[in-house]
């Protein structure tokens, strides 16, 4: 889940004068052209992939789906249902039109005959109301962890946010999961074991089973996040303007708020980008330990009963969501630094 | 870790290695024997030997790595051995890390359980570190559509969550560990790629790669014995980095129960998936010790890899 970890982050690579402003406008059009066909490519990619599984897999994947007891006909009737009896150009090419409509048919074995867009979108808005919850918890805290550490940069206080988030970032999401359980569900009434909240509860119920999974996606992020922002503090607060602007006078707050802030956090805000997908879709492990119904679980519950439709939309809604919310990072750089600009279009 | 906690004799060799890179430099350019480079390499193996978190981390490791190849050595109880005292019994003299639903000795199934992590996260680590920094030299040095077209496809591959690429190839596949090893190898193969050819671009830059090209050196000689060398720190810093991420990796598979045929061969991350759901009726020894396991190892493995970067960087 954290195979982008090394991505590079866009700054601002020469600084040339006299630039005008619709020539850097023009950056941003061509990254996002640029971004926009990459995304075509890589969505090309994976139809591709999901397109091959069942054709590709050992064994018939219609018995795997209907079960060892299913009569002939019904084998017949489920490859048939499948496209499996097409090439395999043909099921590119109905799989590329199911995600252009939105229309994947319906669920196996999952939720029997239940269309997989409603399936997915159900599951969607779960996984979005744990992102979100989880993102108002983790960006404040960790950003101001980050924040504390690199303005005591070397002191205690330093040593214990970097070296307790380098521990708990390194531990699996399930791990941290199961600690919690043990930890915090069984000593507390207050914390709930399933993440579900029960039918028709309120926002406050909702939000309090949410509240472990989100303390182990917290776990998993904070050292992540609040090391960066520590870094790029640090670079922020070493730099010239940062030095001009104390010498000024300027109380330290509103170096903070005016001139450091802008700058130290665009690493982070490129990094929660990439990693909004991974929350979307890298949780599987998670939403197991507490039961969640979000995307991550419905791909695995696809895989486990065969139920190839859900599975390829699941997947492809995943990367979708992923590539979005990438985009939407980088653009938001290239908000907050115009001379990010530049660089965008060249890379 | 912080650099403050080294004892202050290192610190000082620290900056004597930042007045070698100017010498090693020359040397190199000049083309003769590396001895400023012999010099930084043991003061920096020296500042990785005496840091705390290096230390630390090869015990923790080291432990494990003790228990997959002699688990007899640590344990007299075997894996799938009923233990006298019987199922579900805490922590105790008699199962000192107390037994689990099956009457098994947990202490012993860590033990053993160590072992196919230990198979599989090295083996794929390796293979992936291979094939990702001749992947990343030849794309860095060369340059072209081919590198054009493979850097498209790894930026392809590195927007799905590794995690849900691995439970796809593993649903296609099979679960054998061969599979296992297979798909955790190809899918940590892009992100090294990228971050070794980032730095063979910006090695070719370099006036040594110039001047080995004036010489008339062909391509695979500048890869492989020019630009190879000088990026062997950062294959280094990766080789333990994503070994950290495939123990992470295969725990996962693990408790998602996609790793292995069956259910009862000791493994942590099956462990446990098989007793988490004992613990809000209390009986939390047989799946937190296992949980336990695989946070120490990862935790372990990367203290490691920050040493080693650490190292580098002194």
């Amino acid at each position: 889940m954290k195979g982008s970890q090394r991505r590079a982050v866009a700054t601002p690579s020469s600084l040339h004068a006299g630039r005008l402003l619709n020539e850097d406008e023009d950056y941003v059009t061509r990254f996002i052209i640029r971004r926009l066909l990459l995304a075509l490519v890589t969505l090309a990619i994976l139809l591709v992939i999901v397109t091959l599984i069942p054709n590709i897999a050992p064994g018939d994947p219609a018995r795997k789906i209907a079960g060892g007891t299913a009569s002939p006909e019904r084998l017949i009737e489920v490859t048939e249902s499948l496209g499996l009896r097409d090439s395999v150009a043909t099921q590119l090419q109905n799989l590329s039109v199911s995600v252009f409509t939105l229309d994947f048919g319906e669920s196996f074995s999952v939720a029997t005959g239940e269309p997989v867009m409603s399936l997915v979108w159900s599951a969607v808005a779960n996984s979005a109301k744990l992102v979100i919850f989880s993102l108002i918890v983790i960006v404040p805290i960790s950003i101001l962890g980050g924040l504390i550490a690199a303005y005591r940069k070397d002191s205690w206080i330093d040593r214990v946010i970097v070296n307790t988030g380098l521990a708990f970032s390194a531990i699996p999401d399930f791990v941290a999961g199961v600690f919690l359980l043990a930890f915090l569900a069984v000593p507390f009434e207050f914390f709930k074991v399933q993440a579900s909240a029960p039918p028709g509860s309120g926002p406050l119920t909702q939000i309090q089973h949410l509240l472990l999974p989100v303390i182990a996606v917290l776990m998993v992020y904070f050292g992540y996040i609040a090391r960066i922002t520590r870094a790029g503090t640090i670079t922020a607060l070493d730099s010239d303007y940062a030095r001009t602007a104390f010498m000024r006078g300027l109380s330290t707050r509103d170096v903070f708020r005016k001139h450091i802030a802008r700058n130290a956090l665009q690493p982070t805000v490129a990094v929660l980008g990439t990693q909004l997908g991974y929350l979307f879709g890298g949780m599987v492990a998670l939403e197991i330990v507490f039961g969640y119904q979000g995307v991550g679980n419905l791909i695995i519950r696809a895989v486990d009963r065969a139920d190839y439709p859900v599975l390829r939309a699941g997947v492809l809604t995943v990367a979708i969501i992923y590539m979005l919310a990438t985009l939407a990072a980088d653009l938001l750089v290239a908000w907050m630094n115009p001379r990010a600009r530049q660089s965008l279009g060249d890379s | 870790m912080t650099d403050d906690m080294m004892p202050p004799e290192v610190l000082g060799s620290a900056e004597l290695v930042g007045d070698g890179t100017a010498t090693q430099f020359e040397v190199t350019k000049t083309k003769q024997p590396g001895e400023g480079k012999k010099q930084i390499r043991k003061e920096q193996l020296r500042v990785l030997y005496t840091s705390p978190g290096f230390i630390f981390g090869v015990i923790i490791v080291g432990f494990w790595v003790l228990a997959a190849v002699l688990p007899g050595l640590l344990t007299t109880v075997g894996e799938k051995e009923f233990v006298e005292v019987g199922p579900r019994v805490k922590p105790g003299s008699d199962a000192w890390l107390g037994t689990d639903k099956n009457g098994w000795d947990v202490y012993a199934r860590i033990i053993y359980g160590a072992r196919p992590i230990l198979i599989v996260a090295p083996v794929a680590t390796a293979m992936a570190v291979i094939v990702g920094t001749m992947l990343g030299l030849i794309m860095g040095y060369y340059r072209g559509w081919v590198d054009e077209v493979l850097s498209r496809v790894i930026e392809a591959i590195l927007s799905i969550p590794i995690i849900l690429m691995a439970i796809l190839v593993v649903f296609t596949f099979g679960r054998s560990t061969p599979v296992i090893i297979g798909t955790i190898a190809v899918l940590f193969v892009p992100a090294i790629t990228r971050t070794i050819r980032s730095a063979a671009i910006s090695e070719s830059d370099l006036d040594y790669v110039m001047s080995a090209k004036m010489r008339g050196e062909s391509g695979l000689f500048i890869v492989s014995r020019e630009i190879l060398p000088n990026v062997i720190g950062l294959v280094v810093v990766e080789l333990t980095v994503r070994l950290g991420y495939a123990v992470f990796t295969y725990a996962t598979l693990a408790f998602l129960g996609f790793v292995g045929s069956n259910i009862t061969d000791a493994d942590w991350g099956i462990d446990v998936s098989q007793n988490y759901e004992q613990i809000v009726r209390d009986i939390w020894w047989p799946s937190i010790f296992p949980a336990i396991a695989i946070a120490s190892m990862v935790i372990g493995v990367n203290l490691i890899a920050d040493s080693i970067d650490k190292a580098l960087k002194s």
